[in-house]
């Protein structure tokens, strides 16, 4: 599988993806093989229903959030055939999110524009999961959506609500009763999102 | 020592509780001689209230050390020791027996090669460099004199980590499962490699190191694969005897219990008879037929297990950290030698360490998640040395191995230090260590929840990136489980109920219990919605609470929308909104707990919550697929038009949907009205996937020859374009083995099967609703689907569809059963074999529990009323529906 995998993916593609998510050649064919399988309709592209079909997504609680992020609004030719799926670039884009920053990466910050590992850019990705509507705020309804999805049914709507109010009294500095991205980020600046929001990728 | 006296006598309760026991002798003590000597007795409570702070191990240890010395005061000799044969014959089987049973079997294969290295390996080399540098040791001359055959034989003998002392330790160090799993599995499989070496050295010895051929060392490699494999699969045939066994033992329940004791003792002996290795046989006995034991045997039968295996072994391990400080006693049996204590003390931390760290980096190449330099220290530190080190140090032959004494009392000093030392002190440790890695700063809830976001986040990109690992032999094995297995071991009526039935009803139960415990506070109907399936699956629980309640009626306000309307205390305090939430906030996977434990049965937190989290996630993408088709029928419209009485009969179908969900309306509050119009539900993707589907489907028109509108109306999250999935969508066609494709096949894993199939055919039974074109209001999805309710007035064609759904939940396995391809003729008939056994025996019980009949249904839905409703939804029974209800929510929820 691995072998067809990347016989099937191209050196100069390789070398794009590899300069815009930072990940290694071997992790590439790698994801690609993992990508391939995914892909039942063997058309190059995921659709949201392979995505579905990943048992475990079943039972994760933000699964179908999840699922969504990697299907981006402003829809990029470069990385989905088609508007409801996404190929290789846009699946490896997505992934590049938790990619760990690397020691030698983290000086480099400024100088080659914002990867898509920083810092900011994993956060984004987790407010988008809360931002439904894409209006850069998190409102009541939309945290308490999340927050719903987040616990078990043992607790009530009131309790509920209780606590996403003070979630955004909490984040909320200009008194709109929304959590703006700015806010968000303020908010965890104490939290090590750099080591939270990643995973190892195996080589 | 005038105490002397008055300590005897309760000495011999001590053996069993200790605790309990002391507290009776403090208060004999206190009763009858407090004037005698109040000293005495504040020494004693001091030292009580100091050994609540250290491990259990510990405490037995220095007691078994005092009771040593008063009987060697007393009688002079030392009457008791810890005797080989019976710590091998009954004491550790005992401790295996509860440990293989009752292992966490998942989390054990899935670190089986961690565990098979350190195991193997890892003890191959503490054996191999404690026995070369204690000799090499002995060349310069500081200790006692022996051979090196008798050190390397020392060296097997004291290198291997002990299972109960690990197990009596890390029960009360919680480091994480992983960790725990990895060195209690080592403690247990380097048996082989212990007894292996052992014999072979015994041999070695016997023959004299000079007559020992290069063709022994050979022979000694194949024994230790004999010795290994032999054991576990003299184990995993006893465990095969044992689940045949258990199958026909339904006339006589009360044996039950002894034939899992009789059985897995019986995999011990054997293996023992045969010089194997006795404790993997024991192991991978309990590991293999727990499964269908439990499946088979009776609710009760079941608990006298649990607890009996429980008690015995906490009983054994009493004993024997209590023999271990008796015999410790006893200086007659040991002779003393700084030199090789020290040194025996230094090689075997040292290359436990080496061992440790070598082995971790190698294998860190290969597992997602690196055991870390924390794990390493807590592996290296927690390689505890036990009786069974002890047992064999004292079956040694003196007569052959001139320095035993010395031996024997180096291995009591090393299993002291071991136990009482690293085991005090490894909490301690492991609090230290892991203090830099947390701040004191108490979270605020943002971080609180975002943090757990972003666990989930990781854990579903980890998943969509597979990187936890598809365990192609973890499939293959549960198809020949599945397809062979289950059906030689288990019971006809569970095997054709559900492997997962009886899972579900003892959490149910408890469920249900813990409700009425809790009394009124937290009665709201989101908890007493059980977070169960079906109420097919729920009702008999359901028949236990009422029968809970009405014994225990007086305590307990069976008036729930009393309390439901009680307004829900404002959470104010910062603090207990933080504790609201580390309690009811889904840990993400590697958060579980779930280890192996003597005192405490593991509680099935995480088969609820992924049961909990599955439910809406399906439910979710249920309402997101009915939306879309929703739109799409609007589209339809033009083609197929319908008369004003069709329409008012999706109305009545339409609200029972309600019930039918998963979770109540009232448990989820993203209700399905919102879903349905929220616009930011991203539904316009879904949309074109249904586009994109619909043209694949004509591809499999002939998988499909029903109804043709099935065609029209494929799921987009049911149909992958692979052009058998068609076929697997409808439940009727679904064999036992292959489950529709909404839920892969993989899922099975993780998934319960009971819930994928309820999701598969709520799905299919969704397609059949959705023939008929879409009614004219956009407030009748066609969601109603999964109720029986609808059923008499659709076509044959669609009925059929619908009710088979509802004959395959009721069946579970998705059996396809002939009678279900009568239904046309004989719907009361289907519906009633549809109940299966497990239905049919509560009828009785149902029958007085059915609740007052619903309110006259609407006209359309008279049919419907008339329908046979045996199932009892806890919640029609206790709750009165809010005004405005819809009447049919007092009937059964139904997949």
């Amino acid at each position: 599988m691995g072998s067809r995998a990347s016989s099937l993916l191209r050196e100069e593609d390789i070398e794009e993806i590899k300069k815009e998510t930072g990940f290694s050649h071997s992790q590439i064919t790698r994801l690609y093989s993992r990508f391939h399988s995914l892909d039942k309709g063997e058309n190059g592209a995921l659709s949201r229903e392979d995505f579905q079909r990943i048992p475990e997504l079943a039972i994760n609680p933000l699964g179908d959030r999840i699922i969504n992020a990697f299907f981006p609004e402003g829809t990029n030719k470069k990385y989905t055939a088609r508007e409801d799926q996404v190929n290789f670039r846009g699946f490896m884009r997505t992934l590049a999110h938790f990619r760990p920053v690397e020691d030698n990466e983290k000086n480099k910050d400024l100088t080659s524009g914002e990867p898509l590992n920083s810092r900011t850019n994993k956060l984004h990705f987790a407010f988008q999961l809360y931002d439904l509507d894409r209006d850069d705020k998190i409102s009541r309804d939309e945290l308490l959506q999340v927050l719903r999805m987040m616990v078990g049914v043992n607790i009530s709507d009131e309790q509920l609500g209780s606590i996403a109010d003070r979630t955004i009294q909490e984040a909320d500095t200009n008194g709109d009763m929304c959590i703006s991205f700015s806010e968000f980020t303020k908010v965890l600046e104490k939290v090590d999102v750099e080591q939270k929001m990643s995973i190892r990728f195996l080589h | 020592m005038e105490t002397g006296h008055t300590e005897f006598p309760s000495g011999n309760i001590l053996a069993s509780a200790p605790d309990i026991s002391l507290k009776a002798y403090l208060h004999i003590f206190n009763g009858t001689e407090w004037q005698h000597n109040i000293s005495v007795h504040f020494t004693f409570v001091s030292l009580f209230s100091l050994f609540f702070a250290v491990p259990e191990s510990c405490m037995l240890i220095l007691l078994g050390l005092v009771l040593g010395a008063v009987v060697l005061i007393a009688s002079k000799k030392q009457p008791y020791q810890l005797d080989p044969g019976l710590f091998f014959l009954f004491l550790l089987p005992t401790i295996v027996g509860d440990a293989g049973y009752f292992m966490p079997a998942r989390l054990f294969f899935d670190n089986l090669g961690a565990i098979l290295l350190y195991a193997v390996v890892g003890t191959l080399w503490n054996a191999f460099c404690t026995g070369f540098c204690l000799y090499g040791v002995k060349m310069a001359g500081v200790i006692v004199n022996a051979g090196l055959m008798d050190f390397l034989l020392f060296g097997a003998l004291i290198s291997a980590v002990d299972p109960v002392a690990v197990l009596a330790v890390f029960e009360e160090v919680h480091v994480n499962e992983t960790l725990f799993i990895i060195v209690f599995g080592e403690s247990l499989v380097n048996d082989a490699v212990t007894v292996v070496l052992y014999k072979v050295y015994i041999s070695f010895v016997e023959v004299g190191p000079g007559n020992v051929h290069t063709a022994d060392y050979f022979k000694g490699i194949a024994s230790f694969l004999i010795v290994s494999i032999g054991g576990t699969l003299v184990g995993l045939i006893f465990a095969v005897i044992l689940a045949f066994v258990t199958r026909f033992t339904k006339k006589v329940r009360i044996i039950e219990p002894l034939f899992v004791f009789l059985l897995v003792y019986l995999a011990y002996l054997t293996a023992e008879l045969f010089s194997l290795s006795a404790i993997l046989s024991m192991t991978f006995c309990g590991i293999g037929c727990k499964k269908y034991v439990e499946a088979n045997i009776s609710q009760k039968s079941r608990t006298t297990v649990k607890y009996t295996m429980k008690t015995l072994a906490s009983i054994a391990e009493t004993i024997i950290f209590i023999f271990l400080g008796i015999s410790a006693v006893d200086k007659s049996k040991w002779a003393w030698d700084t030199g090789l204590v020290v040194s025996t003390l230094i090689f075997i931390l040292v290359f436990r360490a080496m061992g440790v760290v070598g082995q971790t980096w190698f294998l860190n190449w290969f597992r997602l998640v690196p055991l870390d330099k924390i794990d390493q220290v807590v592996m290296s530190y927690g390689g505890l040395r036990g009786a069974v080190a002890f047992a064999l140090v004292v079956l040694l032959d003196k007569e052959q191995v001139k320095a035993k004494d010395y031996f024997v009392a180096t291995t009591i000093v090393v299993v002291f230090f071991t136990v009482m030392f690293q085991g005090l002190t490894i909490k301690p440790l492991v609090k230290w260590l892991k203090v830099p890695r947390s701040t004191n700063r108490k979270p605020t809830i943002n971080e609180e929840i975002h943090e757990r976001a972003f666990d989930h986040i990781l854990t579903a990109v980890e998943d969509i990136a597979g990187l936890n690992g598809y365990h192609h032999w973890r499939d293959k094995w549960e198809q020949f489980d599945k397809n062979y297995l289950s059906k030689l071991l288990l019971r006809k009526s569970v095997y054709h109920k559900s492997e997962l039935w009886e899972a579900y009803q003892k959490i149910n139960i408890r469920d249900a219990i813990s409700v009425i415990d809790q009394g009124g506070n937290v009665l709201t109907s989101a908890r007493l919605s059980l977070p169960s399936m079906a109420s097919r699956t729920s009702f008999p629980e359901v028949t236990n609470v009422t029968n809970y309640l009405r014994e225990n009626g007086s305590g307990v306000c069976l008036d729930l929308q009393v309390i439901d309307t009680v307004p829900g205390a404002k959470i104010e305090e910062e603090l207990e909104t933080h504790h609201v939430l580390a309690g009811n906030l889904y840990k993400p996977r590697r958060r579980y707990q779930s280890h192996y434990s003597r005192h405490f049965m593991t509680v099935g937190e995480k088969e609820r919550q992924d049961r909990e989290v599955f439910q809406r996630n399906m439910r979710n993408r249920l309402e997101s697929f009915k939306s879309t088709r929703y739109k799409r029928h609007k589209k339809d419209r033009s083609q197929k038009k319908r008369k004003g009485s069709d329409a008012k009969e999706q109305d009545t179908n339409d609200k029972p949907r309600r019930n039918v969900s998963w979770q109540d309306k009232a448990v989820v509050p993203v209700a399905p009205e919102e879903d349905k119009h929220d616009p930011s539900e991203p539904d316009k993707d879904d949309d074109v996937g249904i586009t994109f589907v619909a043209r694949k489907a004509p591809e499999t028109p002939k998988e499909r020859p029903k109804s043709a509108a099935l065609d029209v109306c494929q799921s987009p999250v049911a149909a992958p374009p692979s052009p058998t999935c068609g076929e697997k969508n409808l439940p009727w066609k679904s064999g036992v083995g292959s489950l529709p494709p909404c839920v892969s096949v993989e899922a099975t894993k993780i998934i319960p099967i009971d819930l994928q199939q309820a999701w598969n055919q709520s799905i299919s039974s969704l397609e059949s609703l959705a023939s008929p074109p879409a009614p004219p209001e956009p407030q009748h999805p066609r969601v109603s689907a999964l109720s029986r309710l609808g059923g008499p007035l659709r076509t044959p064609a669609k009925g059929k569809s619908s009710g088979s759904g509802g004959a395959g939940s009721g069946s579970n396995t998705g059996s396809p059963s002939s009678g279900q391809f009568k239904f046309p003729t004989g719907k009361e008939e289907e519906e009633e074999g549809a109940l299966s056994q497990q239905q049919q025996e509560m009828q009785p019980l149902m029958s007085s529990l059915r609740p007052p009949p619903p309110p006259p249904p609407p006209p359309a839905a008279q049919s419907a009323g008339k329908r046979r409703n045996p199932c009892v939804y806890l919640r029609s029974l206790v709750t009165v529906p809010p005004s405005g209800a819809e009447p049919q929510s007092r009937r059964p929820t139904q997949l």
